[in-house]
């Protein structure tokens, strides 16, 4: 590969009044002996522009170091195209002149070791070679209940094929045998038979020429990649005449497994098992359709079980196991709504019944607050807030006793009633729980987090409680998706609903949180479209969110491996597998190029095109040491995460706050990707303190990479042993959680840092 | 899959988290054209305004560097926007694949050479009410309206430049990136489909005359409260009050202020409880002699949200008053407030004094303003309903919601919608 440099540097936007561009030109050409180097004062402007267009077609420059603002801005006109142009942009604007004092020696220095280090990431950097395939982009659907359904025809509506996996006889999940729901669109104000719409969007499926359904069916084992899946499936345990095991191709997954209902028993603290009269919502839902003959009678009368006689009295206990920390500490969301209805329905039926619905708060979201309102007209419902704190049965009255405690006007009250329905919970069906330890589902310590059952093979938050039977995935680093809490697998990102840990398998409805059908139809949508989105994407050889349109990914040279496999288990996206011998086997397709893997391998076999542990290295290289032990003679390297710490930056200098001139930025993709040979390379140079600026990690991790940032941390352990060699005090060394608006606190934490550097003096290493 | 037509590109009404993410769903997933049109000079929308977004207490600005990350690194360059600009008709097309739009696009006095270097602003000697912080300080005629402006440049307020007469920037810009003489512009698309994500705004309190908004300095809103948290915003994060810029410890978040209730705005409007509790944090983070009280009437926190005010509860400085403020009045000697609150676990009418009260003002759906404002062809189906939310989409015609446009629904919901909306986008073209 030719590498020929041309270095542009900018002197607009007062980069020519704060430095010395001349200097600056010459000592770039010596230092990097480019083919082109030359300053303009309006290098964004069209002249500018069309004076490296020109360079480009005549002197085949085809590594560009454009030194002017950040990378950030003007990105529409330093725009070349990537697969034989390398556009490395460096900051003198906003990370040089707007942050350091004006025609100072000190300002200077800096913006030339930005200059080098841009130049020697050019020269090193080759050029992406991106991975376009032909891929399958056939549609797998887990789960045909409504979320499941929708998934499947809307995917099929696109233009896509699916496959429908159904574990029962028949699609129509949970609705499929009950009575009514509440209107599916505005004014959400009563009740329509479930089934409305239902009947119709089965027949659509079983009618679609794209859909392939296989009834009586789970998964046996998921394996490849997106775009390559092989899917074996076999007949469930529900089905008895289903087919034999077969294989399909797939290219991406919409998961749709849905809830069950939380464990009735678990529940016989508010009296579940004293009487048949005390009922669960599901079982008042089965008895609803019993009586109305599946739907076929509009009229009949509740009786009660025990005895058959109408029922005049009944209680609603919401949050029956929800909201509820030795229960389920989350809020099922739908059961408010649910008793609502459920209530409606008696009060139709049975017109004299008084209705008790006792509750901590009613959560009727949006405008189902039109439901709650209706109801609220209803003298015959009374609204109870309270908690209940006894549940007895009086047999010879055959009546129950409620005690409810903290109601509104401070008493507490008794009830008796005929019946009593308790409003139980969500479940999601996200796979059985291995290694026979009970998860403890409590606020503090949601299942995710580090500690739980099965001691986690990496030490960090994100670390999961193995889980299988669902999607069995053939993934080193576990059967199924990974849950955020509490047993779904939802994005742990506000803006990103659908980032997924798992590259092309994308959990909707219930599975993922606690949601009715009506969202739920959304949510199979947004789902399905980003199944289709995958393997779209990864079919041109692009990476999906959150480095969406990177064509770049990993090399690993594997005669070098030494199999310690700490690239298999640090990957955050269970992208790479591993041989018998722990040799990696990584899956494209599956990666999301954040290069934690290129961080974590202690032998330096894995780097991409145009980032490495040696292209690093040879940027920390380049900088310029003085050996002078004063003031401002000290260097320090700071690693910034590109998404928010580069950005901060970059707003500080828009505020042209100060900063101190003694640091030197270096981007990178994530801090998982430190490779610990920068570290060593940066204190055996001379360099006096390092300072990592990434993002929080822990439960409210903001990591885009999951646990790039906390794997960064973890792995200083490792390094300490190499200070403590190397007798260099291990404050040299600072990891700073940072968020993009902390720009502000930035010249505090630098400040703090160096003095903390200066107190230690200078780096014995340097001028070594 | 189909061929997607590049001549039958997609219109988004709005440009802010729910337009931006709609469109980048779509453009990912394929080759098609789509436009976001947005009021403002810059996209992002209203929740740039947000110091932290519930549950996680993260930046709005993480998850929108990433956004305009995955816009500037496209190379198929299929997003376009039209800022400062309103749509003003849709007409059916006469043979049925589409519809006509015309967009009025304000003067566009900045143009693409603008390297936001700042030499404008320095000398421009007219002061404006900063709208971003809700009027809460000011900022020069010539300005950048967010810390993460996109697309990347200054903006003139017409309301405030002086124009010939001063014209100081245009001679300061060293670019020529500023020319005051600009026109507006009439922009005629054809289009196959139309998203809606036209998000909220706050409801107008000081229609509840009795809690004193517009009366009482110190009566505030919700999304006020956000900048005043913000370290980039009008008191540097310093919640201070605006009567005398005091630090307040004693803080009253009323909820449901318009929401739930028939004569303002009848539905729930489902984010401020969670937006209170965030608030209440904020306040305990920065103060921490501070002790906020929440009057509410139910807690609406779904789902795994519940865990959020596990932790606010858990806090014993943050006092929970389920309770119906009837009155509110003012101190005059101390800027303080006095509640007339009926509490109702007590049954009793209570006066509460404090140095703050902020309204948790509901989400209103701009569509229907807008909409007033859009001459549209009558045989186009919108299906509004009487609160302003379009829920039912017009398959067969293109149409669609994202976001608060289509229900109340807080960040991560209105995510949802407008990747689902991407995928009607996707199907009605397959249609064509």
């Amino acid at each position: 590969m030719d590498n020929n440099l041309g270095i542009y540097i900018c002197s607009g936007c007062d980069i020519g009044k704060s430095l010395n561009v001349e200097r600056l030109v010459n000592t770039a050409k010596d230092s990097n002996k480019p083919l082109v180097c030359m300053s303009h004062e309006f290098l964004c402007g069209p002249e500018g522009i069309n004076l490296i267009k020109n360079d480009i077609s005549e002197k085949k420059i085809n590594k560009l170091v454009i030194a002017a603002c950040s990378m950030r801005a003007k990105q529409d006109v330093f725009n070349f195209d990537p697969l034989t142009i390398h556009t490395e942009r460096v900051n003198l604007r906003e990370h040089v002149i707007w942050i350091s004092p004006p025609n100072d020696n000190n300002t200077q220095l800096l913006a030339e070791d930005y200059i080098n280090m841009g130049a020697v990431r050019a020269k090193k950097s080759a050029f992406p070679e991106p991975l376009i395939q032909d891929l399958n982009k056939t549609v797998l659907v887990v789960g045909g209940g409504v979320t499941g359904l929708n998934a499947a025809i809307n995917s099929a509506k696109a233009g896509y094929d699916v496959v429908l996996v159904e574990k029962k006889s028949n699609l129509g999940g949970f609705p499929y045998s009950k009575y009514k729901k509440w209107e599916t669109k505005p004014p959400f104000d009563k009740n329509i038979w479930i089934k409305e719409g239902l009947d119709e969007l089965i027949n659509q499926v079983e009618n679609s020429k794209k859909i392939k359904i296989y009834k009586n069916s789970k998964i046996k084992s998921v394996s490849g990649a997106p775009g390559k899946f092989n899917v074996e499936i076999e007949p469930s345990a529900e089905g008895n005449n289903a087919e034999a095991a077969v294989s399909e191709t797939i290219g991406s997954i919409v998961v749709a497994t849905g809830w069950k209902p939380y464990e009735a028993k678990k529940l016989d603290y508010l009296g579940y098992g004293l009487t048949s009269d005390i009922l669960t919502n599901i079982e008042l839902e089965e008895l609803y359709s019993e009586l109305s003959e599946n739907g076929k009678s509009e009229s009949f009368t509740v009786k009660r079980k025990s005895n058959g006689d109408a029922v005049k009295s009944i209680a609603f206990i919401q949050c029956a196991g929800s909201r509820d920390e030795n229960h389920l500490p989350y809020c099922s969301t739908v059961c408010c709504m649910s008793s609502l209805k459920e209530a409606a329905l008696i009060r139709k039926n049975n017109p004299d019944t008084n209705v008790y619905i006792i509750y901590k708060d009613i959560r009727t979201p949006g405008e189902y607050e039109n439901f709650y309102r209706k109801m609220q007209d209803d003298e015959g419902i009374f609204m109870v807030k309270g908690v209940v704190s006894g549940v007895s049965y009086d047999k010879g009255n055959n009546i129950i006793d409620l005690k409810v405690k903290d109601t509104l006007f401070g008493g507490d009250i008794d009830l008796n009633v005929e019946m009593m329905v308790l409003a139980s919970g969500m479940v999601p069906n996200s796979g059985d729980v291995e290694c026979n330890q009970d998860v403890n589902l409590t606020v503090d310590n949601p299942p995710s987090a580090s500690g739980a059952s099965c001691p986690p093979s990496i030490p960090v938050s994100t670390a999961q409680v193995a889980k299988s039977g669902l999607l069995n995935l053939t993934y080193r680093q576990g059967k199924e998706m990974p849950d955020l809490a509490y047993g779904f697998p939802d994005s742990n990102f506000i803006c990103f609903p659908y980032e997924s840990r798992r590259t092309g398998i994308y959990p909707a409805g219930s599975v993922r949180m606690p949601l009715d059908t009506v969202f739920s139809v959304d949510d199979a949508k947004g789902a399905a479209l980003k199944a289709v989105q995958c393997v779209e994407q990864t079919s041109k050889g692009k990476a999906v969110h959150p480095r969406s349109n990177d064509t770049t990914y990993p090399f690993f040279d594997l005669p070098r491996c030494t199999q310690c496999k700490r690239c298999t288990e640090e990957c955050p996206f269970g992208a790479i597998d591993e041989d018998e011998k722990g040799t990696p086997k990584y899956n494209p397709e599956r990666c999301r190029r954040c290069g934690v893997c290129m961080g974590a391998c202690p032998v330096r076999i894995i780097s991409f095109k145009n980032y490495s542990p040696d292209i690093g290295a040879s940027m920390i290289k380049s900088l310029y040491i003085p050996e002078d032990p004063t003031d401002e003679n000290y260097r320090i390297l700071v690693f910034a995460c590109e998404n928010d710490a580069y950005p901060a930056l970059d707003i500080l200098g828009l505020n042209k706050m100060n900063l101190s001139s003694n640091i030197r930025v270096i981007p990178v993709r994530c801090l998982g990707s430190i490779n610990n040979v920068w570290y060593t390379d940066a204190l055996s140079k001379g360099i006096d303190g390092i300072l990592l600026l990434g993002c929080k990690f822990g439960d409210d991790y903001q990591c885009h990479f999951v646990k790039g940032s906390e794997l960064a941390s973890y792995r200083m352990v490792n390094l300490k042993e190499t200070l403590t060699r190397l007798v260099l005090e291990e404050e040299r060394i600072r990891q700073i959680q940072l968020e993009f608006t902390d720009y502000m606190k930035l010249p505090e934490i630098v400040e703090d840092f160096v003095n903390k550097i200066k107190s230690l003096g200078p780096n014995p290493y340097k001028g070594f | 899959m189909s061929e997607l037509n590049n001549e039958n590109p997609v219109l988004i009404i709005g440009g802010g988290h729910s337009g931006i993410s709609a469109a980048l769903e779509i453009t990912e997933a394929v080759d098609k054209k789509v436009y976001i049109v947005e009021k403002k000079s810059y996209i992002g929308g209203r929740v740039l305004q947000m110091y932290k977004y519930f549950p996680k207490l993260c930046p709005p600005f993480c998850g929108f560097e990433i956004n305009t990350k995955r816009i500037k690194s496209s190379t198929e360059d299929n997003i376009k926007f039209l800022v400062s600009s309103v749509v003003e008709e849709i007409n059916k097309e006469k043979d049925g694949t589409g519809y006509k739009v015309k967009i009025r696009q304000k003067p566009q006095y900045i143009n693409d050479n603008c390297t936001v270097c700042g030499e404008c602003a320095k000398v421009c000697p007219e002061d404006r009410p900063n709208d971003f912080n809700y009027d809460m300080d000011t900022t020069k005629a010539i300005y950048m309206p967010a810390i993460s402006t996109f697309p990347l440049k200054y903006t003139v307020d017409e309301n405030y430049c002086k124009f010939s007469a001063c014209k100081k920037c245009e001679s300061a810009c060293k670019y020529g990136a500023i020319n005051l003489n600009a026109k507006e512009s009439i922009i005629e698309l054809k289009v196959a489909d139309i998203i809606f994500a036209t998000g909220w705004k706050p409801y107008a309190v000081e229609k509840l005359e009795n809690l004193g908004f517009g009366k009482f300095k110190n009566v505030i809103t919700n999304v006020m409260m956000e900048r005043l948290a913000a370290d980039n915003g009008p008191t540097s994060g310093k919640i201070l009050r605006p009567s005398d810029n005091k630090e307040v410890t004693n803080v009253a978040f009323i909820q449901c202020a318009g929401s739930r209730n028939e004569n303002h705005l009848p539905y729930c409007s489902a984010i401020c409880c969670m937006a209170s509790l965030k608030q209440a944090l904020y306040l305990r983070e920065k103060t921490p002699a501070s002790s906020p009280t929440i009057f509410y009437i139910d807690l609406r926190t779904p789902g795994r949200y519940e865990n959020f005010l596990n932790k606010a509860e858990s806090d014993k400085n943050i006092k929970f008053n389920k309770g119906i403020v009837g009155k509110i009045s003012e101190d005059h000697a101390t800027g303080d407030l006095l509640l007339d609150v009926e509490d109702m676990l007590s049954g009793k009418k209570i006066k509460f004094r404090a140095e703050m009260v902020v309204l948790a003002a509901g989400m209103r759906p701009n569509i229907k303003d807008d909409l007033s404002e859009i001459k549209i062809d009558g045989d186009i189906k919108i299906d509004i309903d009487e609160n302003g939310f379009i829920f039912n989409e017009n398959y067969e015609g293109g149409i669609f919601s994202a976001g608060v446009a289509k229900f109340p629904l807080d960040v991560y919901m209105s995510g949802q919608s407008a990747t689902s909306a991407a995928l009607s986008v996707i199907q009605h073209n397959a249609k064509l």
